[in-house]
């Protein structure tokens, strides 16, 4: 086997391969071996490094110098002056924003500096379509521990004492779950990991699938010793390609291995895993409408109890875990509960993965230790908001989570934390918005979203909802009352206590959040008819300033209904009532003549 | 849901009674055969449900439930080149729903459905998962980032002549 | 069975482990509202969906409020049924679904016997704080059935009796969220899907949006047309439940005003189709011996077991889905299509009116007869047997428009000579009966020896499938009897894979045959109901003098007059029928 001097790590994860970054891998490929090198370097396609807003990513081992921005074209010059002569490409290097200066190595970044990788361990690190390189990096061990070392109870016991809670959202503390299960009588149990990440804008559970799809399988088995069950499936959206063809690869080269299937490791044993596929609805994240989706229905949630530890699928005890959830036991295993719970605060032990996206500088995936604060993650990891804007507020927890603002990003992350200030943790994305983004409006967005998605079972969601959703596309054309803000309020409090699944209970959090935190803007839109962040366009209005106008013609070029009229060098004039508010002319105009009023 | 009418040949029904056989003629696998049957055909009409039902031993109305709860199922044929907008949170917060607009603007379509001549269908994605590049829009496989309204029509030129 | 120990507003409670806080609530005579909950304890199906949310309550150290239908009690549970938590919330539940409800009361069939309506007037809603959207559908009207969906509450009764009970599978929720609706496959009509009108869609559906087709207004117009001789028909079924559309006790019989308020309104001819019933038993009787005769006697071209036919629900069964076994069901028609059609033959001679001039109306339980009165093969030249055949409901509202005070008619008999019958002709209405009635005229017939108990103890109850036999002088008979179409589909699965025993089978496609039928007075989930009629029903054979159909005087007089015996051909004209394999794909269809 070659022993490679240097290994070149290539991000395939999807945001970085939308970027061309196989195409890039492949010519790294090449120029290794017409350089005659392909017995010292080894090009490698990983998983995501998180760093998404400067992929594509290209990280050199041993030195960890970090690239950033590299294009397929740029292959050759890496090759040639970095694996040659061992000289770094100064221009692909990440240029700290403030200080303006390089930093080579990804440990100094104000993006990684805060950041633990637990759950995103191997991500980045190995070559998720390779066993070898799993196993390299203690892949594995844990399972062969519990089996050969531990019992069922024990092994419990240890991600009790762990406190490790749901990633998916929920929070509920995994080892008591696991110990519900692992109680209940069933001739055939199962473990299913929820991989229907529906929470738009959240990409955790994609990136430990593309990047270390084998961690999830290793922590499946392991759930399924304890509890008893020989059968493990994933349920993941079809919206997932990649992430599915890497756990196919996955599943294949474990049978191989016979770490899953019969008498694994000669315990006595036995487990496998099936994939079943979701197709485009984002209520089957919800683990009684995912089973129910498992069995060939509707996705229709059922009402708990009973739990899916007593009554799941087919009507036998069941296990559902988020995708993150999993990715942590392997090493709460390996390293103990001890020491994962030595990370993070009282009641929310180790770390968690964030989207991290919308009008920040550095949007990707992080992975913080619970207890960091909101500023921290916001203004150091994320690098503050982007086009030096004001910060207005922080989305956690998706369609069921709330609007935190200023005085709230002092917060230390947890789960019971961010539901004391009225959000909630969620899967993981975090949306950060600025002084151009309307609350009334993001909430609105939100509801959308929740109509669109909501299966119809229960009356409070299915119309509940949709009235929501009515009165504030109201307030935004600026027909709302300050009696709908009551309503609001009122509805909201009802649909959260009436429906019958946690679509329905956390739908109205982004209307309740954002009533909390941003009355004025709401009373604004209803009593004044204005939308002071400028978003909503039945309240706004496309100007362009006399004074900063040039003539270039560079707006009227670009209307798309040629509503702006104006010779050569003289002021242009936007004809309000052809204007269809769809903002290219702002974007075109480079003398700052264009304004929302 | 609207949908386009198919006259079954002798192969395609055999294709379905093939899938639905490759699942053991599970009714619990109707979305494992949905996806499979989808695969084949481009879309879901009425006749390939009724074969599908036949095919899983299940009424034709309990096919038609599942296929239209389900978004990524469709009863109308995808255009040739099916443009996907990702509309999820970080894509509209920074401007998916004007790039959204600006191709039903330009194609003439509502979101779900194909331009007349079979080119172009537009749907909306909740979050391809490259929120680095918000705004993102799909074209088939080919996906490009930090799309602006303006550049929509430069989207669709590259097409033109396809 | 473990007992705990609960309290529900304030009051203690004592019930068994795995009762849910709904029952409990029972016990202390708290009626929880709901719209969706439908328990038919006595027929064993339980539809809890958990969906309405009317039926919350709050659950101390819950921090949301609790669905009652669905949520077990625990020792030392506390809840509160009407807190003003719990009031508001239901209330707002229900403004949301009056917000999507089209406000048609003044004209809706169900007005006056609809539960939401009921839970609105209870609640006393007077404005609906929410304005939006309103889900519309185009409504769909079928021969039997109407659906108006814009009234749909997404309760899901009827997909469970459609597709769990009944094992049609016709309807099934589409869409998703505020478009979710529920439907047959592609939205296409009732009329272009398997649907067998049996009509328990109807039976269960808590608003307007599952009704019969009304034929009153085409009865009124003939009642009114003096050229015309009205004719009326009433089935077995009807006498046992039609009092309770005027507040009186289920179980009530009311045969004698039921007879009296048809003649007050304007019927020229109130006549029985239990008249026709046993008519029904001599021809299918007869067809049941020459079987089993040929069959026993080692004929092995017979096929049996013999299934009965007078349930058009079933018909409309086995011809979409048993089309190659369309020879084994007995080929006699109904006993409503045998009285339209010795009525416009035999009655029309002696009363010397032509056939075009009579109209024949049948008063059932059923909204399937609606259809089966349309079908091709029930007309001669175009004029139908039966003209139309309108509900028990749709009669108690005809005889409430007449101003008629129903509870204080004096009881009076029908008109002869087709106003005879026996006892044997009634139990026709409940499961097991219509064998029963035939296993009395075919034991006497075979064994020519008269039976000392006409009671068959063993041919009669209320489990989904039974299964008896009967000693026919050394020979063993076997009976199986299914009611619900999902029972039938078990036997009839059974005779497919050769693994059926039976000699005869009877199928009734409603839950405890005709008496729960899809045009009965609404139970509103109280199968006790249906427990009291059964019993009513069997009472009234039991007060007859006759019970044998083959003694009833009037109906020898019409073989001798006119059938000459049965099976004639005459009889097999008038009297019988063949069934049609059905079958729908979507390329037949527009």
């Amino acid at each position: 086997m070659a022993k490679y001097k240097m290994h070149m790590l290539v991000c395939g994860g999807t945001g970085c391969r939308a970027s061309a970054s196989d195409m890039l891998y492949e010519n790294l490929k090449k120029e290794v071996q017409e350089q005659g090198l392909d017995n010292e370097v080894q090009v490698v396609t990983t998983g995501c490094f998180g760093f998404c807003e400067q992929g594509p990513i290209v990280k050199m081992i041993p030195d960890n110098t970090f690239y950033v921005g590299v294009q397929p074209k740029d292959a050759a010059e890496i090759v040639a002056e970095h694996a040659l002569k061992g000289r770094k490409v100064g221009r692909l290097l990440y240029k700290d924003p403030v200080k303006k200066e390089q930093i080579p190595d990804s440990k100094h970044m104000g993006f990684y500096k805060k950041q633990i990788r637990i759950a995103l361990r191997n991500c980045g690190l190995i070559d998720p379509e390779n066993i070898n390189e799993y196993l390299a990096a203690d892949g594995y061990e844990a399972l062969g521990m519990v089996l050969l070392e531990m019992t069922p109870e024990t092994a419990i016991k240890e991600v009790i004492d762990s406190g490790l809670r749901g990633r998916g959202g929920g929070g509920f503390p995994t080892g008591v779950k696991w110990k519900i299960a692992h109680d209940v009588k069933g001739e055939q149990k199962y473990v299913v990991c929820n991989a229907d990440e529906g929470d738009p804008g959240a990409f955790m559970d994609r990136s430990i699938l593309e990047g270390d799809p084998h961690c999830v399988l290793e922590a499946m088995a392991i759930n399924g010793f304890c509890i008893g069950a020989t059968k493990g499936l994933i349920y993941i959206r079809a919206e997932y390609p990649l992430a599915i063809t890497r756990l196919k690869i996955a599943i294949e080269q474990a049978r191989e291995y016979g770490l899953l299937g019969k008498d694994i490791l000669g315990s006595g044993f036995d487990f496998d895993v099936e994939l079943r596929y979701g197709a485009g609805a984002f209520v089957c994240g919800e683990e009684t409408a995912l089973i129910r989706s498992m069995e060939g229905h509707r996705g229709e949630p059922t009402f708990k109890p009973p739990f899916p530890a007593q009554s799941g699928y087919l009507g036998m005890p069941t296990n559902v875990n988020n995708v993150e959830t999993y990715a942590n036991i392997p090493v709460i295993i390996n390293k103990g509960a001890k020491w994962f719970a030595s990370i993070g605060t009282e009641k929310s032990k180790g770390t968690k993965v964030f989207a991290l996206a919308g009008k920040i500088n550095n949007v990707g995936l992080i992975e913080v230790p619970m207890g960091i604060t909101l500023r921290e993650v916001i203004f150091e990891i994320g690098g503050g908001i982007k086009g030096g804007k004001k910060f207005k507020a922080v989305q956690t927890g998706g369609p069921s989570g709330g609007c935190l603002t200023e005085k709230h990003l002092d917060t230390p992350i947890d789960y019971d934390n961010l539901l004391a200030v009225g959000s909630m943790m969620g899967s993981g994305g975090m949306i950060v918005m600025d002084e151009d983004d309307c609350m009334v409006s993001v909430s609105k967005f939100y509801l959308d979203f929740t109509v669109e998605e909501s299966c119809g079972k229960c009356s409070p969601c299915r119309i509940g909802n949709k009235r929501l959703y009515e009165i504030l596309d109201k307030i935004t054309k600026g027909q709302g009352s300050m009696e709908d803000l009551d309503k609001l309020r009122n509805l909201s409090n009802v649909i959260k206590d009436t429906s019958l699944c946690g679509l329905g209970q956390t739908s109205p959090n982004p209307v309740l959040s954002t009533l909390d935190n941003f009355y004025d803007e709401y009373v604004a839109h209803v009593t004044e008819e204005k939308c002071f962040a400028g978003q909503c366009k039945d309240l706004i209005k496309y100007e362009i300033i006399p004074e900063n106008c040039v003539g270039c013609t560079a707006c009227a070029r670009n209307c798309p209904v040629n509503c702006i009229s104006g010779e050569r060098k003289q002021v242009h004039l936007i004809d309000q009532s052809l204007c269809i508010k769809c903002g290219a002319c702002l974007e075109k105009c480079k003398f700052n003549a264009v304004t929302i009023i | 849901m609207t949908s386009v009418k198919l006259k079954l040949k002798e192969n395609d029904v055999q294709k379905i009674k093939e899938i639905c056989k490759s699942f053991n003629n599970e009714p619990g696998e109707l979305i494992n055969v949905l996806h499979k049957t989808q695969e084949h055909f481009g879309y879901l009409p009425a006749e390939v449900q009724e074969e599908v039902a036949e095919g899983l031993g299940i009424s034709v109305a309990k096919v038609y439930g599942v296929v239209t709860f389900y978004s990524f199922f469709t009863m109308l044929p995808k255009g040739r080149f099916p443009i996907s907008i990702c509309t999820g949170t970080a894509c509209y917060v920074r401007g998916a729903e004007k790039v959204l607009d600006e191709f039903k603007r330009i194609l003439k379509v509502p979101v779900g459905e194909t331009t007349p001549d079979g080119k172009f269908s537009i749907t909306c994605l909740r979050c391809v998962g490259a929120c680095g590049l918000a705004p993102v829009v799909m074209v088939g496989d080919k996906t490009y980032g930090r799309v602006t309204t303006d550049g929509v029509k430069d989207i669709l030129k590259e097409y033109e002549n396809e | 069975m473990e007992l705990i120990k609960l309290t529900i507003d304030n009051r203690p409670v004592e019930v068994e482990k795995g009762t849910t806080v709904y029952h409990a609530a029972k016990k202390l005579d708290i009626e929880i509202p709901t719209l969706c909950y439908m328990n038919l304890a006595d027929l064993k199906i339980e539809h809890k969906p958990g969906g309405c949310r009317v039926c919350v309550v709050e659950v101390e150290g819950r921090r949301n409020l609790a669905p009652s239908c669905a949520t077990e009690c625990h020792d030392g549970m506390v809840v509160k049924t009407n807190s003003m938590r719990v009031l508001n919330s239901r209330r707002t539940v229900l403004e949301l679904i009056l917000s999507d409800h089209p406000f048609d009361c003044l004209i809706c069939a169900k007005s006056g016997n609809c539960d939401l309506q009921n839970m609105a007037i209870k609640m006393g809603v007077r404005s609906i704080p929410f304005q939006g959207e309103k889900s519309t559908y185009k409504p769909d009207y079928s021969p039997a059935i109407i659906r108006e969906m814009d009234k749909c509450i997404m309760c899901r009764r009827c997909e469970t009796m459609c597709n769990d009970f009944q094992t049609v599978g016709v309807l099934s929720g589409i869409n998703r969220g505020f478009e979710a609706v529920v439907a047959p496959a592609f939205e296409r009509d009732l009329d272009h899907s398997e649907c067998t009108y049996c009509g328990q869609c109807v039976a269960v559906c808590p608003t307007g949006a599952l009704t019969e087709v009304d034929h009153t207004p085409q009865v009124i117009r003939a009642l009114a047309d003096t050229a015309k001789t009205v004719v009326v028909q009433t089935a077995p079924a009807v006498r046992a439940a039609l009092g309770e559309e005027f507040g009186m006790e289920p179980g009530t019989l009311v045969t004698g005003k039921l007879a009296a308020a048809l003649r007050r309104l304007g019927f020229d001819y109130v006549f029985d189709t239990d008249f026709a019933a046993d008519l029904t038993i001599m021809e299918e009787g007869t067809e049941l011996l020459d079987r089993l005769g040929r069959f026993l006697g080692g004929d092995k071209s017979v096929k049996l077991p013999m299934l009965t036919s007078c349930c058009p629900g079933w018909v409309n069964f086995f011809e979409y889905y048993y089309p190659d076994m369309l020879d084994i069901p007995s080929t006699a028609r109904s006993p409503q299509q045998m009285f339209g059609s010795i009525a416009k033959s035999y009655f029309a001679d002696k009363i010397k009116v032509e056939r075009k001039d009579m109209v024949v109306v049948s008063i059932m339980p059923c909204v399937a007869k609606k259809y089966e009165a349309s079908r091709e093969e029930f007309k001669v030249d175009g004029n139908p047997d039966v003209d139309f055949s309108i509900s028990t409901r749709e009669l108690a509202a005809l005889i409430k428009g007449a101003n008629i005070d129903f509870k204080s008619l004096p009881d009076e008999d029908f008109d002869k000579p087709l106003g005879e019958s026996t006892g044997a002709a009634v139990i026709f209405g409940v499961t097991g009966g219509v064998i029963e009635a035939a296993v009395r005229t075919a034991y006497e017939l075979h064994t020519k020896k008269t039976l000392d108990k006409v009671d068959f103890k063993q041919l009669r109850g209320l489990e989904g499938i039974r299964s008896a036999s009967v000693d026919f002088n050394g020979v063993e008979i076997k009976i199986g009897i299914a009611h619900g179409l999902g029972n039938a589909r078990k036997l009839l699965d059974d005779i497919k894979a050769g693994k059926s025993h039976y000699h005869a089978i009877e199928i009734m496609a409603c839950p405890s045959g005709c008496i729960g039928g899809g045009g009965q007075p609404l139970h509103h989930g109280d199968s006790s109901v249906l427990k009291a009629r059964h019993k009513a029903i069997y009472s009234e054979d039991e007060m007859k003098v006759l019970r044998k159909s083959h003694e009833n005087p009037y109906i020898l007089k019409l073989y001798e007059e006119f059938l000459g015996k049965p099976m004639s051909e005459k009889a097999h004209h008038l009297l019988h029928t063949h069934y049609f394999a059905k079958k729908l794909r979507h390329i037949d269809i527009d």
